[in-house]
Formats: structure tokens, sequence, C-alpha cells
């Protein structure tokens, strides 16, 4: 990996996060599409009490049904609709393939070691990211010192992911 | 219709909505849902250093999601300031006898504003929740590849099997963090 100054080290490739493949329309949607989206699913994990700190407490403790309802519904309602978008090969609003990139197993240990980190810090805050900034909008201001932890937390990662084992 | 959008969405009206988005996504612009990228691309935006894991070009990658991220602050904003439940969150009563007994006393909020507010942080305990529990989220879900919608909504959509994985670590901390850390940080323990 070529860095800044000209030099190599042998760090570890950074992982794809999109795939190559223009879009054939000359105009894409507007990332305006996308704010609306996170808007609705912004109004939707407020009203539905996902961001509550009281929620993740009750989950955990498996004292409620609320939470294990909203996966129960959510992840068969992904399953079936992502499964079905591919099966039939369908294609964007703009007629672009879609394509999903396999997560890499690598030998495992990043999901269950990082998945445990960042399940001891979703019990502290009650928040994992989308609802760290859904309780910032909502007038939970402290959320943002939150937030500017989480990026810390993730530039952490970055310096110290060569030496990780994943 | 106002009476239903004020109260608290129950879980099988709310659960369904949010198992389309990892679709929805798809077939807008065959994104892949998952908000903790975000971190990374703001990190790539302000500061990437000369680390390999942020130099690739944010606004391409990762511009739709960080719009959908301000679209998920936004939404909260319009949730909490003309859709607001006026009442406690309606937890079980033994969460709330539990969590009475762990020395949470304000029930009123979204959050226990006795532990997570501006005033908690004049206390070393506010800055390990707030402080320490950000920094967490944001190291794990970036060791992990993904959060909650990265792997438990997109990941689990598309049966991959480290998404499972990470959906059974994502609980172990949090049984952990639920009996360990929040009995030690209130006093409780050892």
């Amino acid at each position: 990996m070529t860095v800044r100054d000209g030099t190599r080290r042998p760090t570890r490739p950074a992982e794809p996060v999109a795939r190559e493949a223009p879009p054939p329309s000359p105009r894409p949607l507007g990332l305006w599409v996308y704010g609306m989206a996170g808007l609705l699913f912004g109004i939707l994990i407020t009203k539905a009490e996902v961001i509550s700190w009281f929620r993740i407490q009750e989950m955990f403790r498996f004292q409620g049904f609320h939470m294990f309802g909203i996966f129960a519904t959510a992840m068969p309602t992904g399953i079936l609709t992502v499964q079905a978008l591919k099966r039939w090969g369908m294609r964007t609003v703009r007629g672009e393939p879609i394509s999903i990139p396999p997560k890499q197993w690598g030998r495992g240990i990043r999901y269950i070691a990082g998945g445990v980190i960042f399940g001891l810090g979703w019990t502290l805050t009650g928040a994992c990211p989308g609802p760290l900034f859904a309780l910032l909008g909502s007038g939970v201001g402290v959320m943002a010192v939150a937030i500017a932890s989480a990026l810390v937390g993730t530039w952490t990662y970055g310096l110290l992911r060569p030496r990780l084992p994943h | 219709m106002r009476e239903f959008l004020l109260q608290p969405w129950p879980w099988y009206v709310a659960g369904p909505l949010i198992g389309l988005f990892p679709a929805l996504l798809l077939l807008v612009g065959n994104k892949l849902f998952g908000v903790s990228s975000n971190l990374r691309h703001a990190c790539a935006a302000v500061c990437p250093g000369s680390i390999a894991y942020f130099r690739y070009d944010f606004r391409r990658e990762g511009g739709w999601n960080l719009v959908f991220a301000l679209g998920i602050l936004v939404g909260g904003f319009i949730a909490g300031a003309w859709l607001r439940n006026p009442d406690p969150v309606a937890i079980a009563a033994r969460t709330k006898a539990d969590l009475l007994a762990l020395g949470i006393r304000d029930f009123s909020g979204l959050v226990p504003a006795d532990v997570i507010s501006w005033a908690s942080l004049l206390s070393a305990r506010g800055w390990a929740v707030i402080g320490g529990g950000g920094f967490l989220v944001g190291f794990g879900t970036a060791y992990a590849g993904g959060c909650t919608s990265g792997h438990g909504l997109s990941g689990v959509a598309d049966l991959q099997g480290p998404s499972f994985l990470a959906l059974l670590g994502f609980f172990t901390g949090g049984l952990a963090g639920t009996f360990l850390l929040w009995p030690l940080l209130m006093g409780l323990w050892p």
C-alpha cells in the first residue's frame, strides 16, 4: 500500500467499501433520495423506541418481547425481500445490476472480537450507530459526545488494524 | 391517525418496515445498507492521516451514506419534536425493578438522564458510559465490519455467515455489559 510519503509498507489492504460499475444512466439519483430514506428510517427507529436505552436493557435482560419482536419481523422481511431481488435478478430503478459483495470470513476473529466490543458499547450508551444519530436529533444533545467518541474508536481501529487478528 | 402517530409504534408495524430497508437501498442505487460505515467515512473525510484504512474517495464510496445518516438525524428531530410520546418508555415491570435496584432513578426520557446527560459528564462514570461506550461502539463496529444494521439487517438478509457470527458477538458483549459492566459502574460490584 503506497502511503502519502511514497514509501511502501506491508499493511493489510483496505477492504473495498463499494463496487465498481459506474451507472449506465448519465445522471445517477440525487443524494436527496438517500436523505429521505434516512429520514424515514430515523422516524421509524425513534417511534419504535429502538433508540431507547431502556428497551435495550429490557432486551438484554430477556424481560420484554418488544425488541425481539422487531428483530423477529425485520430479519425475515429482509431475507425474503433481498432473496427475492437476487432470485429474480432485479435491477435498480436506473437499470444497474444489483450485486452484494460477500463478507470475508478470514479467521472469523474480527466478527466475534469486534462484535463483543461493540456489544459492550451498545449496552453502555444504549445505542448502536443509527440510534446515536437519531437520539442526537431527538434532543439528547450529549449523544454528540458519544458520536465523537465513536469516531475516535473507529480511527483507533484504523490505526491498529494491521496488528489486529482478523 | 394522529393518535397512532403519537403512540410508540408497535413491533409488528415497525419491524417489517425496518426490514424493508436493505432491499429498498439495493433497488434505489445498489447500496448496501449499514450505518456504521459512516464513522469510517467521517474519519476518511476529516483525518485520514497515512492510515491505509482511511485512504479512499469517501465522497464516491460513502457520500450517499453520510447523507442517509444526516437523514436519520433529521428523522430523529421530527419524531422528537412533533411525534413525541409524552409518557416514559413502557418497559416491563421487572426491568424497571431491576434498574431501580441498579440505581437508575430517572425513567422519563429515552435515556436515563441521571447517567446519560451533560451533567453526568461531570463524573468519571458519565465519561465511562458516554465516552467509553461511544468509543467501544466505534472501535467494535469497525473491527466487526458492521453494526446492527450492516450485519443484523443487510448481512442477515443476504444470509451471510459472518453476519450471524457477528450477531452472536453483539449479544455476548451486550449480556456482559448488562450483567457485569453496569453493576460495576453503579458501584454494586465487586
